[in-house]
């Protein structure tokens, strides 16, 4: 059995077909090719595949890409195309906040969003926001020190 | 791991979805949030033929005030518990645990009904809805039923919802004048199963208590209910040595049992210690103002 499915995936037109099981990071990965959304454990515990469904963040694994239909998806690749993450694309670099970088997509969507709903989060905000973000490489220091690097150059530049 | 294949239907009313269930003959589960029944497929611990996706009906929407006291659909996500005005005036220990179910991108998307009737003995809003008093709203082939929180939660991930029913909402009573409510749980990490955590509900009338809910979970296969706690503390001020005393019963009301992460010993010590430390805050706090 397969369901037609219409979505908008980075502001484009999806219409594809997908079989029920198929779940939204699956049908992204596999389909659209969009490879940057990761999989993890598949059971919505450590963050990897991470998109934004209708703007809100969502485990891409847990969503079946049939649940998703006229909605819209914001995946890793079209924020970073908008240029809506490059200080933070440039902060995690330059704080060496990832080593293997399997965790990099869900890490940055997580920040994100934290820095659009929450003005001024500190360590212990970012901290608990990253709570549903598994990394097994940098120890998480380094990856909140780019986003409070991130958040004072972002405070710095408004007062400019 | 990848789900074994099923249908998939979306269905746009309660009746609708009530015909699909029963022309499945048994073998289809309901689909919301996904959050538990979408890990259960991947890991295979089911395989229904058919998923019925209820995640769009209006019916099971909203957030609203009555003369019965808040009603909450049954679709409502742990964002919205966590945020929703309406939830943090008239029923504040449900937007106080809320923090602590899961992590933001699940809250996203986890439904508020789906937790209650996964019924997990570990989980939060179980726990809270015991000690609120609040009463299930039930629709099924045969019409709609009520069901109160005392005849809800039955066993491990076993509720009074028989195969084939729907939660749509459910009434939060409304809050009491001199309520004084809180919620506190002890985890490993934030986000975390907890380890322990509990829910008190007490009416405390000049320095008195005069009602006292008090509910555990992660303590037992249901949320439990510390009965002998709560008749330790009525009719006596909430004050150091009644408190002492309440944590002295503890142990007659709970006996968890030793498991793969803690002997059950440890559990009732915290329990215990969760216990003091809820208490002691609601007796230094004055009561909260109800929105009589």
């Amino acid at each position: 059995m397969t369901l037609p499915l219409h979505l908008t995936v980075n502001g484009q037109s999806v219409a594809e077909h997908v079989e029920p099981r198929t779940s939204l990071a699956d049908f992204l990965r596999d389909r659209l090719r969009l490879t940057g959304t990761h999989l993890g454990c598949e059971m919505g515990v450590c963050g990897a595949c991470l998109v934004l469904l209708d703007g809100k963040p969502v485990h891409g694994c847990l969503v079946l890409a049939v649940q998703a239909a006229g909605s819209e998806v914001q995946t890793i690749e079209g924020l970073a195309e908008s240029g809506a993450l490059a200080d933070l694309q440039r902060a995690f670099h330059e704080r060496n906040a990832l080593q293997c970088g399997y965790c990099t997509p869900g890490m940055l969507i997580t920040a994100h969003s934290l820095l659009e709903t929450t003005p001024a989060p500190d360590r212990g905000e970012i901290r608990t926001a990253l709570s549903g973000n598994f990394c097994r490489c940098t120890g998480y220091e380094s990856i909140v020190d780019a986003i409070a690097v991130t958040i004072e150059r972002r405070a710095e530049g408004a007062g400019a | 791991m990848k789900p074994p294949p099923f249908d998939y239907q979306l269905a746009d009313s309660v009746s609708q979805a009530l015909d699909l269930y029963a022309r499945s003959e048994g073998d289809a589960l309901w689909l919301a949030g996904g959050h538990s029944i979408v890990p259960s497929l991947a890991l295979r611990l089911q395989a229904p033929s058919l998923l019925i996706d209820i995640s769009r009906l209006p019916e099971l929407m909203g957030i609203t005030l009555t003369e019965e006291g808040l009603r909450i659909g049954a679709l409502a996500t742990h964002a919205q518990i966590l945020s929703d005005p309406l939830v943090r005036t008239h029923a504040p220990l449900l937007s106080e645990a809320a923090a602590h179910v899961a992590h933001p991108a699940i809250r996203n998307r986890a439904t508020f009904g789906g937790n209650l009737v996964l019924a997990d003995p570990a989980s939060e809003f179980p726990a809270v809805v015991r000690c609120l008093d609040a009463v299930f709203d039930i629709v099924g082939p045969e019409g709609a039923r009520q069901v109160g929180v005392e005849d809800f939660f039955l066993d491990l991930f076993t509720t009074a919802l028989e195969p084939g029913e729907i939660l749509r909402s459910v009434l939060i009573p409304p809050a009491p004048a001199s309520l004084r409510c809180g919620f506190d749980e002890l985890a490993r990490r934030h986000g975390d199963f907890a380890m322990v955590g509990a829910a008190v509900w007490l009416v405390v009338a000049e320095g008195v208590t005069t009602e006292a809910r008090i509910c555990f979970h992660s303590v037992g296969p249901t949320p439990m209910r510390a009965t002998l706690v709560e008749e330790a503390l009525r009719g006596r001020p909430l004050a150091a040595d009644e408190i002492n005393a309440a944590q002295a019963v503890l142990g007659n009301d709970l006996d968890p049992a030793d498991d793969v992460t803690l002997p059950g010993a440890t559990r009732l010590h915290l329990a215990r210690v969760l216990l003091g430390r809820i208490l002691h805050r609601l007796a230094g706090q004055t009561a909260m103002e109800t929105a009589a």
